[in-house]
């Protein structure tokens, strides 16, 4: 049963990822990704963590995904990317990398000795956890995050005005 | 339940496939799409381990990636933006200027 639902979550989720790569206009890259992330997110869900699944939708999904949608329009690249390829022979080296990365990936997967799996049940994913965690184990990384989305702010707002 | 090496083994089609996005395209908002493919793939990755493992420290780690992502996005599009400005039009084929 949960493996019928991983078999077609999956698919999903790479259908979506070759639409991103496949498709010329970005708006339709755009909602193929978000279709990823939210299959991605039922993912999520079915490994336990739930907190993530929500986060996923919420900043992924959401918030970044707006900020996308808004750059695509705004910049207008719609007629992109349809004139001669420049660089056609050294693009076609894409597909040959992409390959031999996967089988790389797949064979160090199969071949690693991989520990057996404890005996103890798998924790619960849900914000008690996560947070117990992020405020005792990782309180120094959690606060360094505050202080890189701050930069990240300021740096936006100094690339984005207008010079005068 | 299903194996955690079915979910590594999507991570890594997921992975390999931003990478493809990311050689073959010329958008580079398409290329930064490419690029948030790729960190959602190791994001399952570390869920599908700290599953394996029964300890919820994969699962912060992927909260601090998409902390991360998100600041890389906003910095990315800015950037994007400036040059969209200076040059107007949006080929990465033409940012050529730091190039070795």
């Amino acid at each position: 049963m949960s493996l019928a639902a991983f078999v077609i979550i999956a698919l999903i989720a790479v259908g979506s990822a070759l639409g991103l790569v496949v498709k010329k206009n970005p708006i339709h890259g755009a909602l193929f990704l978000v279709v990823n992330l939210g299959s991605i997110a039922a993912l999520y869900l079915m490994l336990g963590a739930e907190f993530l699944a929500a986060a996923q939708v919420i900043v992924y999904a959401g918030a970044i995904m707006v900020l996308f949608v808004f750059a695509i329009m705004v910049l207008i690249p719609g007629k992109e990317e349809t004139g001669p390829d420049p660089r056609r022979t050294l693009r076609l080296w894409a597909l040959p990398v992409g390959g031999i990365l996967f089988v790389q990936v797949v064979a160090l997967l199969l071949l690693s000795r991989v520990a057996p799996a404890p005996a103890k049940p798998p924790v619960a994913g849900g914000v008690e956890s996560i947070g117990r965690l992020l405020f005792t184990d990782y309180l120094f990384p959690f606060e360094l995050t505050s202080v890189l989305l701050l930069a990240a702010m300021v740096g936006v707002l100094l690339l984005a005005r207008r010079r005068a | 339940m299903v194996p955690e090496s079915y979910y590594l083994a999507l991570s890594a089609a997921l992975f390999a496939i931003g990478v493809v996005g990311v050689i073959i395209r010329r958008n580079p908002l398409v290329i930064f799409m490419s690029i948030e493919l790729m960190l959602n793939a190791g994001n399952l990755a570390f869920v599908a381990f700290g599953h394996r493992l029964g300890s919820p420290d994969g699962q912060a780690l992927v909260f601090f990636v998409m902390a991360v992502a998100a600041a890389e996005v906003a910095v990315g599009l800015a950037i994007i933006v400036a040059i969209f400005r200076l040059r107007r039009r949006l080929s990465i084929d033409d940012l050529s200027l730091m190039r070795w």
